[in-house]
């Protein structure tokens, strides 16, 4: 007689249940995605599907309400760290994040985040900065590195006239609001596996209710950037990287 | 329950207060302030959320959160600060969710000042931001009916998954009167089904100012229509004067003033003394200037010998006067600007002058705005149908 080994099964790998499997309208080699699964594996390992509130960002994350199983809503463009205030302010039991480009973030909204930072605001930011706004195709955001050429700066980002680049890490962790705010990037494996620990630990300083918490994420913008998803990967790298360095910039313990 | 004497934008607060607002979000402005300050005080007291924002930008859409939240929630500001809030309000208008927003009006364009004034009607009724839409706008004359019509606000708001405006300038904000407040009402206690609470066993919400698709868009305008004209329908509110009990005459108004606001009690102190002269006129007084009753004033406008429309503004209203008398009449314009509030005397000279008219109606086609300060202009025929008919 043959004795036949029962067949099992392991799963691996799958979407994360926060997702909603819709296909995304990202370009080939775009970071959003990959953002969007981190944080969506960051609120499955919680448990807080069933009480988080995605506040999605005009920008090409536009559909991201689209992309998550959770309650979610569309913000005006930069202003959804004062959408996210209300939201959450009424109920305050729910875990609010916003999701917001470096055109929305650092350039319109700018006053409506450094001041949900500076009120210590109890919400999540995950701030994805590509260097450029995508969705309109590719201008100059207040991000670009200096040289970097645009079509709304096709000599280069010149900092005599177009100024330097803004850089919201270090400039939120100067708020005592802010309770976390971290700089990670997506342009390897490795780094895309610290990205999702702090976004965990951003999540993880709302459910205590520490305060303000924000990741920022280096992301590729092949389309706009005129590059393979592959060169841009390595560009994030060596330019990028150097500019906007990663790491934690504000942990504070205490609420 | 009995009177007390308050502010008017102190007893519109508590007025919101015991309609159930659940939250603030406001930034200060003259002449409103004191909306917000009462707020700041009461709202914390009663475990309500108050919150003093970076910005109009930010209180709106603040705002915004909270309602999509299926929570009371309200603002208050004045003219500059309302235009900084055009992005939002449209956003809002586009999710269907309920707000209430007061808008103490002072004196434009620009910073303006502080004085009373009603040139926002064009803003708030006819383009509270961008896109195809109209919020609810009511218009108090005394601060009892602010009360009274805050209460309202907040009823329609949440009927009609819309935006609710008490319009009012900075007369009725700062003035004190004796006013009558409702009891206090209990606060939901189940946020609505579409509601952004967290997807807890159910199907999640979403809450989305935007159709990318022409067909998806165009079935959410015919959706805004299909409300604006529902709201037409049922929420049409005015008062009139139109038959003087205090002269002895029982005459019907053949001249109709019409005025809102702070310009409409104004107005009617003009209206009695016309009538002591033997004038017999009336006074319309839209309390729904969106929806706007102009049905009522085509009716009027079947009889009557002519209107005169006084506003503090440059003729703003004057425009959906003249759509609703339709030529049947001439429509005269008196208003003041820059912060001005227009005495009595000087729409009595007005009415005195729309009685002088005689002849077929369409010989009085008036195009205003006309009237500056009728004292500096002689009062002739001539002058005053110079523009007609053209
Ligand atoms: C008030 C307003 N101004 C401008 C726009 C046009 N707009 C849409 S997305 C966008 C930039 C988005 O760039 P970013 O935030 O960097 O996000 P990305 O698309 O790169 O993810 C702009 C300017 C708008 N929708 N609303």
């Amino acid at each position: 007689m043959i004795a036949v080994e029962p067949f099992t099964e392991q799963v691996v790998f799958q979407r994360p249940r926060a997702m909603t499997g819709a296909p995304t309208t990202y370009c080939p080699g775009c970071m959003h995605g990959v953002a969007h699964r981190l944080v969506a594996e960051a609120i499955d390992e919680l448990g807080i599907r069933e009480r988080a509130i995605l506040v999605a960002p005009v920008g090409c994350s536009v559909f991201a309400y689209n992309y998550f199983d959770i309650d979610s809503v569309v913000a005006a463009h930069g202003r959804a760290p004062a959408m996210a205030t209300g939201l959450k302010r009424v109920q305050p039991d729910k875990i609010v994040f916003t999701y917001q480009g470096d055109g929305d973030l650092a350039s319109i909204g700018i006053a409506e985040i450094l001041h949900a930072a500076g009120r210590g605001e109890n919400l999540t930011v995950i701030f994805v900065n590509n260097a450029v706004y995508g969705m309109t195709g590719g201008q100059m955001a207040p991000t670009t590195l200096p040289g970097m050429k645009t079509t709304s700066s096709p000599l280069g980002r010149d900092t005599r006239t177009m100024g330097h680049p803004i850089k919201m890490c270090e400039l939120l962790s100067q708020l005592d609001g802010a309770a976390f705010i971290a700089r990670r990037s997506l342009h390897s494996p490795a780094e895309i596996r610290k990205a999702k620990k702090a976004i965990v630990q951003a999540f993880k300083t709302q459910i205590e209710g520490r305060g303000f918490s924000m990741v920022e994420l280096l992301a590729s913008c092949p389309t706009n950037w005129d590059m393979k998803p592959v060169d841009a990967l390595k560009w994030i790298e060596t330019h990028m990287v150097p500019i906007y360095p990663l790491g934690d910039y504000k942990t504070r313990v205490e609420s | 329950m009995a009177k007390q004497l308050m502010k008017g934008n102190e007893a519109i607060a508590e007025a919101a207060i015991r309609a159930g607002v659940e939250a603030y979000f406001g930034y200060p402005i003259t002449p409103q302030t004191e909306l917000l300050e009462y707020m700041s005080k009461r709202m914390p007291e009663l475990g309500r959320v108050f919150l003093q924002a970076e910005s109009e930008v930010a209180a709106i859409n603040m705002v915004y959160g909270a309602a999509c939240a299926g929570r009371r929630v309200m603002t208050s500001s004045s003219s500059p600060g309302i235009s900084l809030m055009q992005e939002g309000l449209s956003y809002i208008a586009a999710s269907h969710v309920p707000v209430v927003i007061v808008d103490v009006m002072r004196g434009g364009p620009g910073l303006g000042n502080i004085a009373p004034s009603q040139s926002d009607y064009f803003q708030m009724v006819k383009m509270a931001g961008h896109g195809d839409y109209k919020p609810i706008v009511l218009a108090p004359a005394t601060v009892q009916e602010a009360v009274d019509l805050t209460a309202l606000a907040f009823d329609l708001a949440e009927r009609y998954r819309t935006i609710a405006t008490v319009l009012l300038d900075g007369v009725l904000g700062q003035m004190m009167e004796p006013v009558e407040l409702p009891a206090m009402r209990a606060l939901p206690t189940t946020p609505p089904a579409w509601a952004i609470t967290g997807a807890a066993g159910r199907a999640k919400n979403s809450v989305v100012p935007f159709r990318m698709q022409a067909d998806d868009l165009e079935a959410l305008n015919l959706e805004l229509q299909r409300k604006i004209a529902e709201i037409a329908r049922r929420e049409v509110r005015f008062k009139e004067y139109l038959i003087d009990t205090t002269s002895g005459s029982t005459d019907k108004a053949e001249l109709i003033v019409v005025a809102f606001g702070t310009a409409g009690r104004v107005a009617l102190s003009a209206v009695k003394a016309a009538r002591q002269k033997g004038i017999c006129v009336g006074l319309h007084r839209p309390i729904t200037l969106s929806p706007f009753p102009d049905e009522r004033l085509s009716q009027l406008a079947d009889e009557a010998r002519g209107f005169l429309v006084v506003e503090m503004n440059a003729g703003q209203m004057l425009q959906d006067v003249k759509l609703s008398v339709g030529g049947q009449a001439p429509v005269r314009f008196y208003g003041r600007t820059g912060g001005q509030v227009p005495m009595p005397d000087d729409i009595a000279l007005e009415i005195e002058k729309l009685d002088e008219m005689t002849g077929h109606p369409l010989d009085h086609k008036i195009e205003g705005p006309v009237a500056l300060r009728p004292v500096d202009r002689p009062a002739r025929r001539q002058e005053t149908s110079r523009t007609s008919r053209n």
